[in-house]
């Protein structure tokens, strides 16, 4: 039994399992290796290589698979390789190190110790992935997947139960009885929102207009998130299965994911998972003998941010510029075409089968109350693990970013955590025990977004931060409102002028009245947001601003119009390393004597402070350190 | 509104050499069914062929497809990924999503800016094409960052030190090409 004819039944897809399971179980080793862009970029394609060329060469091909997955979340630490059934798992592995793991590891059980992963807080080597504190403080349901799984293969999706789900709903439930399924869950959109996924639905199968459309928002633009990519990416048919059930329950025919161009791998892998679904007879016509009729199809975006807001997305859509339009009505009422169409984010899609597969119950059972289940975040920024983290809703942030984040790096203090993308705002370490759900979040004046946790230490200006939010807003916003459209620019220009040292106490009343117009006035939750970045750091580090202003002083060391650099004479001995690079040649001084800079004509460009390795150069701002 | 689009379209033209393929929007055209809701993807798809979109090819979208020349000037400006000029021959992306930003993506911007003397009017470009400089919202390598794309292939962790000499190997591999 393959795959080479469709899939015409439940008890088919049953059977098919069945086999693929037995294949697998016999004695079977697998070495999977995370093939995610982070572990991609440490060069993972060339351990990948290594291991089937050492495979091959020892004749090892029938007992042993490497497996290239997606990714598996600690991305700090790429190329990560893990081992099933043994469960060890090498971080940063090289292709020189493919035959050794095979060897001892694969072949005889045994690790290889200097490979092993230490901890950085206590040293401790750790050879299990489910031991490596990183893992261990997590609840990965859709994550896991990742770690298992190779993308491209579909048998290898059915062989974990994918499409039980969707057999499931079109064997015994009726739509109705799916909705009230998702509706009992909890289950609320991952995209930033948090409207409840399940009364979306219902509202939209009510709409007595057809077509309905139902769109899968995969337009990730938040700089520093990157989940939907990775789901994308390692898992597409969990995100298909979902749609297809999403498409019985509403009634829907027709499916659109759309995608960034900037993800191409995530183009390519969800195009070749719809294609391989439909000759499965899991996408398409008459799905799975069903009677159900549901196609998708997958569209790119060209790079523009607003695209995330829905109604710019249909605009996109449609061919347009992505421009938002007034709601109501909503495209749950007037969608793609002004037809009813539910969109929803990636990680949302991707929750359902999980959901009808192990009940609404079991959901709820995760998370606090209002928000259920688990949350991805992408913990980036200044953290000694960066990666994607999977929690359930109301952990505290504390222990994201320490126990699962490891903490500051090179013992620096934590300052703040930005939250919610660009329209989000920054939380300050008396928040950090403040539990993540959409309604704490908002409470603290910032949002969930879609789940990017950016962490910032003593080394980062918060108003330099919230210069970059306003200039990345200014850049995107599409222009349609007055409010949007200068009001960003007007707030830049304000943050320019204090980061440059031409700030004034009026510019803080300036701002803040500002920010509760553009905020106000604004017709898309771009330009409602706009102002988060700016008002949240004011609110909680207006003693930055005040420096800035007051003192000209910038004690992060980061706007360049602020800072001075210096030598200091007890540990500079003369090597001559600043002299030579400095681009504007204004360092003096005699080889192994003291070295000066001729302060007015220092650029700032840091370069001196780069390539000192005694510690020498030293920047000063505002009379202070 | 088509006298500005006329006069933008001007400057652009000069920078553009001349044989342009016009079989090849063709068939991309007809693999869409040369339907207008496809606007985007038919763009795309040309520039992925072309490098960029040329002016003459967008005036023949707009014929074949009868969708007026100013909508598609206008689409082609609102979405970034659209270029209206060529390539140049190395092409250097710093993503400044936020995770790079903390990071010191900054700096290494502007160490790019000093070391390749770009000609800001037109294109980020130098004048002779060869070398060009952009930046990019958010690759989602944040692990990594600050990460530069050159040419298609990601660098992490980059300091602003190694800019010189990522330039300088960039530019002896196309050397290495053309002879």
């Amino acid at each position: 039994m393959s795959l080479d004819n469709p899939i015409r039944s439940s008890g088919e897809l049953e059977d098919l399992h069945g086999v693929l399971v037995e294949r697998r179980s016999e004695d079977h080793l697998c070495i999977s290796i995370c093939t995610g862009t982070g572990c991609v970029v440490g060069g993972a394609e060339s351990v990948v290589d290594a291991f089937v060329e050492v495979i091959s060469e020892m004749g090892l091909e029938e007992k042993i698979e490497v497996k290239p997955t997606g990714c598996h979340g600690f991305c700090e630490m790429g190329p990560l390789v893990t081992m099933t059934p043994s469960g060890y798992f090498y971080p940063q592995v090289h292709a020189r190190d493919a035959r050794e793991i095979v060897e001892k590891t694969l072949l005889n059980n045994e690790v290889v110790e200097k490979l092993l992963y230490h901890d950085p807080q206590t040293d401790e080597a750790i050879a299990r992935e489910a031991d490596v504190p990183f893992y261990k403080h997590q609840k990965r349901i859709i994550l896991a997947e990742n770690g298992h799984l190779n993308p491209t293969d579909i048998e290898d999706y059915i062989s974990i139960g994918g499409y039980k789900g969707l057999a499931h709903v079109l064997d015994e439930m009726n739509p109705d009885e799916v909705i009230t399924c998702v509706i009992d869950s909890g289950l609320a959109g991952r995209g930033g929102a948090g409207f409840p996924t399940g009364k979306k639905w219902e509202i939209c199968q009510k709409q007595p207009s057809e077509p309905k459309y139902l769109v899968c928002n995969a337009d990730e633009g938040d700089p520093g998130a990157y989940m939907d990519r990775s789901i994308l990416e390692g898992n597409p048919h969990r995100v298909i299965e979902g749609m297809c059930i999403g498409a019985f329950a509403i009634g829907a025919s027709q499916g659109f994911i759309y995608v960034r161009h900037e993800y191409p791998l995530a183009v390519e892998r969800i195009t070749l998972a719809i294609e391989d679904a439909r000759t499965a007879g899991l996408l398409g016509e008459d799905i799975m003998g069903s009677g159900l009729n549901f196609d998708l199809k997958v569209v790119r975006g060209a790079g523009a941010f607003v695209c995330g807001e829905e109604s710019a997305l249909l605009k996109s859509l449609e061919g347009l510029k992505g421009e938002p339009k007034q709601r109501p009505p909503f495209p749950v009422e007037k969608g793609f075409q002004n037809k009813p169409t539910v969109i929803n984010n990636v990680e949302t899609w991707a929750n359902v089968p999980h959901i009808i597969n192990n009940g609404p119950e079991w959901f709820v059972g995760f998370g606090t109350e209002g928000s259920a289940g688990t949350k991805i975040f992408s913990l980036v920024g200044k953290v000694n693990n960066t990666g994607l983290v999977e929690v359930p809703m109301g952990v505290t942030i504390r222990e994201i970013v320490f126990d699962i984040g490891g903490g500051i790096p090179n013992g620096k203090e934590f300052k703040a955590v930005q939250t919610g993308g660009p329209a989000g705002g920054c939380l300050p370490t008396s928040m950090l025990d403040l539990p993540v759900d959409f309604h704490a979040l908002q409470e603290a004046g910032t949002i969930m977004g879609s789940g990017g946790l950016i962490v910032m230490d003593e080394d980062t200006c918060m108003v330099d931060v919230a210069r970059y939010f306003t200039k990345f807003l200014e850049e995107e916003s599409c222009g349609k409102c007055y409010s949007c459209r200068k009001g960003t620019q007007r707030m830049r220009e304000l943050l320019d002028d204090i980061c440059e040292g031409r700030g004034t106490p009026g510019h803080l009343a300036l701002l803040e009245e500002l920010g509760h117009a553009v905020n106000t006035a604004s017709m898309c939750g771009l330009g409602q947001n706009a102002a988060n970045p700016m008002l949240s750091t004011l609110r909680h580090f207006r003693d930055e601003y005040e420096a800035h202003i007051n003192e000209h002083r910038c004690s992060a060391g980061v706007c360049t119009e602020l800072i001075q650099y210096t030598i200091l004479e007890e540990f500079c001995d003369g090597c001559a390393a600043c002299s030579k690079v400095c681009p504007s040649e204004c360092i003096v001084g005699e080889k192994d004597s003291l070295h000066t800079i001729i302060t007015e004509d220092c650029i700032k460009c840091g370069s001196c402070l780069n390539v000192c390795t005694r510690g020498a150069v030293l920047i000063t701002s505002g009379g202070g350190v | 509104m088509a006298a500005s689009d006329a006069s933008s379209a001007s400057t652009v033209e000069e920078i553009t050499p001349p044989p342009l393929d016009m079989n090849e929007v063709d068939r991309i055209l007809e693999q869409h069914h040369s339907d207008s809701t496809e606007l985007i993807a038919i763009l795309l798809d040309i520039q992925d062929a072309l490098g960029y979109l040329p002016i003459p090819a967008l005036r023949h979208i707009s014929e074949q497809l009868e969708f007026p020349i100013n909508e598609i000037y206008g689409i082609v400006t609102f979405y970034k990924h659209f270029k209206l000029t060529p390539p140049p021959k190395h092409q250097f992306t710093v993503c400044t999503g936020t995770a790079c930003h903390v990071r010191g993506a900054v700096q290494v911007f502007r160490e790019f800016e000093r070391q390749l003397n770009l000609d800001t009017t037109i294109c980020n470009t130098t004048p002779d094409m060869e070398c060009g400089l952009e930046t990019v919202n958010c690759i989602g390598a944040c692990a990594l960052g600050p990460v530069v794309i050159v040419d298609g292939e990601f660098k992490g962790q980059v300091k602003q030190t190694r800019v010189s000499s990522m330039i300088k190997k960039a530019t002896r591999s196309s050397g290495g090409d053309t002879e």
